[in-house]
């Protein structure tokens, strides 16, 4: 009982906290938004192991409001609420200009609801609910308080992320028209679809988890997207919105329509190997530091989609790790590059040099991000990348393994790019001078680096659970 | 039980204690009183839990536990530390300190000092995490947190504009070699469903696409041909980096990976004849590219290389003991060499030899130092690399008579490179030493602080002088291995633990000291006979092509660096050109038929009457038809 109650608190306190946020005046608004984003992350820490929450919703089209959290979501949920206590926080400090710092930090846990909704929901129609709830609220984040270009942007983002999401509805209905009932508990294994209907189902699926990850090429809106939106919107993108499109397509893809997943494996993880290298070789030629960010996303969530299209426990435990390790640095990388630009007023690598010189610490954690951020083994990002090559190994995929590895040390080479340039070296006009690392910015980051340390040295933290959950849903391997 | 909880605590304090120094300030001002002590009490921590390992162990300790599992594979926290990775444990250990304690003295005007200290002390970790990991991807952590660690010591110094460039270099060079590092572990795994080495060791199976795939990234770290180009512009990181790249750390790790897995590596001969190949190449390359170089630090760089080559040459002939009794030597062989190379930086302010000379009467410490260095690197006997050296050749010429793992032609191979080693390497020892030390002493000239100076302090005027006592003093610790080491093999104790057959002083070491006073003699012929020129100059039209070292270089840059470049443009342009192209198309597109659309419906009265009108008669007609079918 107690665990339902919780279960819903997760969804409702961020709710409550965004219509209270909007009423009050502007400075307590911002503090009392991060004290609802810290309730919820407490109330979320100790969701675990609840049970689950099942009410009718319309019962004659088979639809429950049902929401449950097991070792898959878990991480994931605890992620969500994190970050988004720590970009409340930040935002409490500064306000990006564009609008008032209220209404940006209520929009922030109006995404908070959506995506967390998103991780929690058991029924196919309450998930695809909660995945658009996201979809406005960033597209007034990114087009009220981001960069110049930032209206085209946002409207690049929220269009083509709605084309995805109408394909992910045919795909809901396609599964519920078939199977009577929308309740993923029901669905699991597959639920007695025929072959047919889940090869159908599964493309549409993946198509539409597809452009939320993002999969090359379907990627074209995050680079826009995430050099225009402000610092936490960026974090908020990166660290836990693209895992929507990664949980849903181990969820819903791997947990409703196995078969299809396992017809479709081959094609997806070609994909998957593409997305890898491709994406290290357009960060080897960007310019601007928050795209070269966007675009080793698109490389790192590439390793993450490998593992799950492998369909093997250890390939889908790997995109599990990956997630929240992308989740972690890409934060941690997006909020020490959105420092530096609002400090050097530019993004532009070849105006930005000899940070080491001017803010060494600054340039110590932008060297710890970035080499966590390729995969250092001992640190967050490695256990995703290794076994998601390990697992296409299993698989017998030998050349797709092969490529990623080579991906691997591609994604070194344009770390070690970004970092020659805007660390090393005599430094530019543009640092010169620049202030010091504030408390806030302490308070906000160190979580990140804690737990990228942590996450490295002890996975188990997120895959103990994760395994048996995976058994459950089953469908593997 | 001791042994037990010491075992993880060996590279557990060191790492440890080098996060803790991470956090301390780095950049101006740093507080580096304590920043020398973690650095320093880190080495000697370690140092005294591998004396207590090696004093308490008589038996390989092992301890571990699960540390996660993918699937039905176990990743383990398992350590494992046998008596010969003790010794190798102990070496790291010595020279580490030494480094440390050198250091204080060679930065002590580097205002980014704390990063520095703990930066090493997390190197010497995760070396040491190497050396007594039991399972693969453990030993995978250490191997790859060691490669950061060089990134960011060889670009440490902040005065070198080429210092940046060869730090990259050096990480992604090994990385390149690590992609098939971390495929080979896997495919192990993936074929003997598990990563511990125990497990793997207990039933070697042929893993040839594997073990080739291992090879790769040993040739990254150890500096194997064709991936050794990082290396010597490694030398633009601080000297005492040099000595812990060169000696005990990083190039130490392939070797000793090798060594660690070696039955696994003898059961497939293809793998030790591709190692032999890379061995006789990298042998030989080295010693030629040592020939022609003015920088000294470059000169023991390549030296570097060449002995390299001698270890996986003993390992490719099927001797690892041999192998291993070589790195241990030149752990303190190299690094008295390289931090006694400080010594004279430090003191005269340059790195070329062309601009030293004649230092022999103000630096009798340094000099004796460079004596004894460089005597064991030529293998003089009885200093410790003769004893080595030899016992790698021995081996060589036994695996000339086949019936070993490795075919008798790689036998053959790596005696012949060998011996042909020896003499070269006699050669330009010689000619270090008599540039630097005799002679006369060189003027000083407007361009005296240009190249590799990394040290460029602002020298007094006067003659140069051996270095205070805090850099003087790890000279002297490390020339008593440097000269006694190779005696150890005298010990029943040592022998054993290494695996090693007993000294037998035959025939065979008569070719090599024939070839020893051959090389070393041609050398101090021509500097006779022209004193004050330099002895590379008798190489003629082939010095540049030395000292280029063979325009590998360029060759790497034109074989995969420009393609690379070339191909991540293409795709960029790939990218922005067709893929988002499409997209945006996709969006004008429809603006546009929306307009279309749009300027249809802004019609006048009379032709939007007729269209109203003729909408209504078809879909009355229309009605009519269906009603009627209907």
């Amino acid at each position: 009982m107690i665990g339902q109650v919780l279960l819903v608190a997760v969804l409702a306190l961020p709710a409550a906290g965004a219509l209270v946020t909007a009423l009050l005046p502007e400075r307590t608004a911002r503090i009392t938004a991060t004290v609802f984003a810290a309730l919820t992350l407490i109330v979320a820490a100790s969701s675990w192991s609840s049970q689950d929450v099942s009410w009718l919703w319309v019962p004659r089209l088979g639809i429950n409001f049902h929401l449950g959290v097991d070792g898959i979501s878990y991480p994931l949920v605890v992620l969500t609420a994190l970050l988004t206590v720590l970009c409340c926080a930040y935002t409490v400090w500064k306000v990006p200009e564009g609008g008032s710092g209220r209404t940006l930090s209520a929009l922030i846990l109006v995404l908070e609801v959506g995506i967390l909704g998103t991780f929690l929901a058991l029924d196919l129609v309450l998930f695809f609910v909660f995945f658009e709830v996201v979809l406005l609220p960033m597209y007034a984040v990114i087009a009220g308080w981001g960069g110049p270009n930032r209206r085209a942007a946002a409207r690049k983002f929220v269009l083509y992320t709605l084309a995805g999401s109408v394909l992910l509805l045919l795909g809901v209905f396609t599964v519920v028209a078939a199977a009577g009932t929308s309740d993923m508990s029901l669905l699991a294994h597959g639920g007695g679809l025929s072959r047919t209907t889940q090869c159908v189902a599964f493309t549409l699926f993946a198509l539409a988890f597809a452009v939320k990850a993002p999969l090359w090429p379907l990627h074209t809106w995050l680079p826009a997207a995430h050099t225009e939106a402000p610092t936490v919107g960026s974090v908020l993108l990166a660290g836990v919105m693209l895992k929507m499109g990664t949980y849903g397509l181990i969820r819903i893809g791997i947990g409703v329509t196995p078969e299809g997943a396992y017809w479709a494996s081959w094609v997806l993880g070609a994909f998957a190997v593409a997305a890898i290298v491709a994406g290290s070789l357009i960060c080897l030629r960007q310019t601007e530091l928050k795209r070269l960010i966007a675009y080793s996303s698109v490389g790192h969530m590439g390793f993450v989609l490998l593992g799950i299209a492998t369909q093997t426990t250890a390939g889908v435990q790997a995109a599990l790790i990956g997630n929240v390790a992308h989740g972690i640095i890409t934060g941690l990388l997006f909020f020490l590059a959105g420092a530096i630009k609002d400090r050097a007023h530019t993004g532009d690598l070849a105006d930005l040099g000899g940070l080491r010189e001017t803010a060494p610490r600054l340039a110590g954690l932008v060297g710890f991000a970035c080499i966590a951020s390729l995969g250092l083994p001992g640190l967050a990002g490695f256990w995703g990348e290794a076994f998601a090559v390990f697992a296409a190994l299993e698989r017998g995929w030998t050349t797709f393994a092969v490529v990623a590895a080579i991906g691997g040390a591609l994604t070194a080479l344009y770390f070690m790019r970004l970092l020659r340039k805007l660390t090393h070296g005599p430094a530019t006009p543009a640092l010169t001078g620049i202030p010091a690392i504030t408390r806030t910015e302490w308070l906000a980051w160190s979580p990140l680096i804690v737990l990228t340390l942590a996450v490295g040295l002890v996975p188990a933290l997120v895959l103990t659970p994760a395994l048996d959950s995976l058994a459950l849903i089953g469908a593997l391997r | 039980m001791i042994a037990e909880v010491l075992t993880p605590l060996l590279p557990g304090v060191p790492l440890l204690l080098g996060l803790v120094g991470l956090i301390l300030k780095p950049g101006d001002g740093g507080p580096r009183k304590a920043a020398a002590f973690l650095g320093i009490a880190g080495a000697a921590l370690a140092l005294l839990i591998a004396i207590v390992l090696v004093v308490v162990v008589d038996a390989p300790v092992q301890v571990g536990m699960e540390w996660v599992r993918f699937g039905d594979l176990t990743v383990s926290l398992s350590f494992s530390l046998g008596p010969a990775a003790l010794y190798v444990a102990l070496a790291v250990c010595v020279v580490a300190l030494c480094v440390q304690i050198y250091s204080v003295g060679y930065l002590h005007d580097d205002p980014r000092y704390a990063p520095y200290a703990a930066q090493v002390a997390l190197f010497t970790g995760a070396m040491l995490l190497v050396v007594s990991a039991n399972d693969l991807v453990l030993l995978l952590v250490g191997w790859e947190v060691m490669g950061a660690c060089s990134y960011l010591l060889i670009g440490h110094d902040r005065r070198l504009p080429e210092a940046p460039a060869a730090a990259v270099k050096a990480f992604v060079v090994t990385r390149v070699g690590d992609v098939g590092f971390l495929l080979g572990i896997v495919w192990l795994a993936v074929d003997a469903r598990t990563f511990r080495i125990d497990g793997l060791l207990a039933d070697p199976g042929v893993h040839t696409a594997a073990m080739l795939l291992i090879l790769a990234g040993v040739a990254g770290k150890s500096a194997q041909f064709p991936l050794h180009t990082w290396l010597p512009d490694a030398m633009a990181g601080p000297t005492p980096i040099s000595a812990l790249i060169h000696a005990a750390t990083m190039v130490a790790a392939g070797v000793f990976v090798v060594f660690r897995l070696f039955p696994l590596f003898a059961a497939s001969q293809v793998t030790l004849a591709v190692l032999g190949v890379m061995a006789s190449v990298t042998l030989l390359l080295g010693a030629l590219a040592a020939t022609a170089q003015d920088d000294l630090k470059r000169v023991l760089a390549w030296s570097t290389v060449s002995q390299l080559g001698y270890m996986t040459g003993a390992l490719a002939v099927g001797s690892p003991a041999a192998a291993l009794f070589h790195l241990l030597t030149h752990a303190a062989f190299k690094a008295l060499l390289f931090l006694a190379a400080g010594a004279i930086i430090h003191a005269v302010g340059t790195n070329f030899m062309s601009r030293m000379g004649g230092l022999r009467t103000h630096m009798p410490v340094t000099f004796v130092a460079f004596v004894v260095g460089l005597g064991a690197l030529a293998g003089v006997p009885p200093l410790a690399g003769f004893w080595t050296k030899e016992n790698v050749l021995v081996a060589a010429a036994h695996a000339t008579e086949g019936g070993g793992p490795a075919p008798a032609w790689v036998g053959w191979m790596v005696w012949v490179a060998g011996l042909l080693g020896v003499a070269i390497t006699a050669w330009y020892a010689t000619r270090l030493l008599l540039r630097t030390f005799f002679g006369h002493v060189r003027s000083r000239t407007e361009e005296w602080f240009v190249g590799f100076d990394d040290a460029r302090y602002e020298v007094p005027p006067g003659p140069a002088h051996d270095p205070p006592g805090v850099m003087r003093w790890p000279l002297i610790v490390l020339a008593v291995p440097a000269v006694l080491l190779g005696f150890a093999a005298f010990l029943p104790g040592f022998r054993s633990a290494l695996e090693l057959e007993s000294p037998h002083l035959g025939v065979s070491i008569v070719a090599p000291l024939l070839l020893l006073v051959v090389g070393a003699g041609s050398s101090w012929w021509l500097w006779h006979t022209a004193p004050g020129v330099d002895p590379a100059q008798a190489l003629g039209r082939l010095r540049p092509l030395f000292a280029a070292g063979f325009h590998l270089d360029q060759v790497q840059d034109l074989l995969v660096v420009r393609p690379v470049r070339a191909l991540a443009g293409a795709v960029r342009l790939l990218d922005e050109k067709v893929v988002d192209a499409a997209v945006e198309g996709t969006g004008t597109t429809t603006t546009r038929l929306g307009d279309v659309l749009a300027g249809a419906h802004r019609a006048a009265l009379p032709r939007a009457a007729v269209a109203v009108l003729g909408g209504a008669l078809l879909l009355g007609v229309l009605a009519a038809i269906v009603g009627v079918a209907g």
